[in-house]
């Protein structure tokens, strides 16, 4: 893992880097010795490629979080990994749940393709650019995305010979 | 019209007189090698260990693409655990990887016990891993088992279970329990391991390598195995990388990459192994990386049995772990103690981390949010079987119909982690 300090080199690195700019990252954090950043969602490609160039080349993970109540309330994070120095570093982006967009990364890194489709199957963040962007664990015609915080647990009815009479056009 | 015979006649036979056009129209050789032909694999093929469904396309024999379908059994398990306290999250994680549960228990209970900075007794540790890599071997049994079955050899199956019949007998004895045993506890483990435990997994790490010899001489003299794994279906460690394929895949590749030597948890920095790498990461590699491995984990287990700790099995700290039984009786505060871990469970403080380690198939990590209730605010399981499974288009592609079904089965996709 980069110390804290590490991080901080990292962060200043990827702020003078060519077409980032200073506001590329929005927050630096060191926490139970992992490093995060969160960086602005639109520059996730670039911040890859930077991050790849510095070494950690391998997305062991890509995941998404819902923040709700707070906004902007979609997370995805990238974790990344260096093989060679056995040094992980996560970066994060918040994106609003109005407009859940984010650069899809599935052409840099393949592994990505499976896992943005299940973040956009259980958050509903799409992934601009990803070339099969469908439903991946949920059935093709489901409706909302269940891993949101304000889905309902238990919200499907199951159908049993109990309650057979409550199915639309069933008559006893 | 010939003359009938006796049998013709007595069966009233008749005979239909030549079409003038043929009702079939006669195959074009050169047409028909070209046509492509999309075909339906699963859900239920036996050759998909699961509910797998693959949409292949075919020329001929040969695979041209390959498309996997997944989510036929999709529980929400991720979703389940953000309704439960973090200690009764354990025993539904567990289910996700149903060949691996001790390792999805240790990757949940990881992440949670770093975020409440909890440090887990020595000998937890050491009875964490001889129950991992026990889970290990098991694991690689199921797989070899069912893969041998898949080219053919049944018998394989048979010698395979027997194996791990004594490691699920081993299980039981230690925790009640046979598959997804909820033995690891935030903090260590829920007991201590019952007395004869250590005799009886002596006998057993004894006796396995001898049998591994067997399986390997079983398979790698027999010529239809060699035929149908060497030289089929490699992937090189870079394209491997790319889709994020880790554990005896890639290492089949050559690339030596293993978090339990790499970045050592759970004390494995203290055990003398070898990591099993293959060549050119063809099926056959992917074979006898999986194969070796069982006697580095039997190696393990001797080691850790051997200087297995005196002390706790699980944390002392009363607001994480319950306290003993017998000190119910005289003690109020562990009466409280008690109470509030049943009732409510323990509260976590906020943060988010992300906890690997190196499950049977490769990087399963963990990844827990938490709000500082005493309940997860995500749990999302990393699980390598889900990543692992978008390489195998790239893998079968151009090869034979025959041999998809030879590097699936060496792929070892488990759809429980899959789906979860």
């Amino acid at each position: 893992m980069p110390d804290a300090t590490g991080l901080e080199l990292i962060a200043q690195e990827l702020r003078e880097a060519e077409g980032l700019g200073e506001g590329v990252v929005l927050e630096t954090l060191f926490f139970r010795e992992r490093a995060t950043l969160t960086i602005d969602p639109t520059l996730i490609l670039p911040v890859l490629e930077q991050l790849r160039g510095k070494g950690y080349a391998f997305m062991s993970s890509l995941h998404g979080v819902d923040y709700y109540p707070h906004e902007p309330r979609l997370g995805v994070h990238y974790e990344l990994l260096d093989m060679e120095r056995v040094d992980r570093i996560t970066v994060k982006l918040r994106v609003p749940s109005d407009v859940p967009e984010v650069d899809s990364v599935t052409d840099a890194w393949p592994t990505a393709n499976h896992q943005e489709r299940e973040v956009y199957d259980m958050f509903g963040v799409v992934f601009k650019g990803h070339p099969d962007l469908r439903r991946i664990l949920m059935p093709e015609d489901y409706e909302g995305h269940p891993q949101r915080r304000d889905f309902p647990i238990g919200g499907e009815p199951v159908l049993f010979t109990h309650n057979e009479s409550d199915r639309i056009g069933a008559r006893r | 019209m010939s003359e009938l015979s006796e049998y013709r006649k007595r069966e009233q036979s008749i005979t239909l007189e030549p079409l003038d056009e043929p009702l079939i129209a006669p195959v074009d050789e050169e047409e028909s090698s070209q046509e492509l032909l999309t075909l339906n694999m699963g859900p239920h093929h036996p050759a998909t260990h699961g509910v797998l469904r693959l949409l292949v396309t075919l020329q001929g024999e040969v695979v041209r693409d390959i498309k996997p379908v997944i989510g036929y059994v999709h529980t929400g398990i991720e979703k389940t655990a953000e309704d439960k306290s973090y200690w009764k999250v354990i025993p539904v994680v567990e289910r996700m990887d149903y060949l691996a549960y001790y390792f999805n228990a240790m990757a949940f209970c990881g992440a949670v016990e770093t975020l409440l900075e909890v440090q887990v007794p020595p000998r937890a540790q050491y009875l964490r891993v001889i129950h991992m890599e026990l889970n290990r071997i098991m694991s690689h049994l199921v797989w070899l088992g069912t893969s041998a079955l898949d080219l053919g050899a049944i018998s394989m199956f048979w010698y395979c279970f027997r194996e791990r019949e004594a490691i699920l007998d081993l299980f039981e004895m230690s925790s009640g329990q046979r598959m997804h045993t909820r033995y690891f506890q935030v903090g260590g483990v829920i007991e201590d391991i019952p007395k004869g435990f250590t005799e009886k997994l002596r006998k057993f790490t004894k006796i396995m390598p001898t049998r591994a010899d067997q399986y390997g001489d079983l398979l790698n003299k027999n010529e239809i195995v060699l035929q149908r794994l060497r030289g089929t279906c490699p992937l090189d460690a870079e394209t491997l990388l790319s889709f994020g394929v880790t554990g005896p895949l890639l290492r089949a590749a050559g690339n030596p990459w293993d978090l339990r030597k790499a970045a050592p948890y759970c004390s494995y920095g203290d055990f003398d192994f070898k990591i099993p790498v293959g060549t050119v990461g063809d099926n056959y590699d992917r074979f006898a990386v999986r194969l070796a491995e069982i006697y580095e984990s039997v190696k393990i287990i001797d080691q850790a049995l051997e200087g297995l700790p005196e002390g706790p099995y699980i944390t002392e700290d009363r607001k994480v772990a319950l306290p003993p039984r017998h000190e119910l009786a005289t003690s109020m505060e562990a009466l409280i103690h008690h109470f509030k871990l049943v009732t409510e469970g323990f509260r976590v403080p906020p943060g988010e981390v992300y906890h690997p380690i190196e499950s049977p198939r490769g990087e399963l990590g963990c990844f827990v949010r938490s709000d500082g209730s005493s309940k997860p605010a995500r749990v999302h399981m990393r699980d390598p079987s889900f990543v692992n499974l978008q390489s195998f288009s790239r893998m079968a592609e151009g090869s034979y119909i025959a041999d998809l079904i030879a590097t699936l089965a060496m792929l070892d996709p488990i759809l429980g982690g899959i789906d979860r």
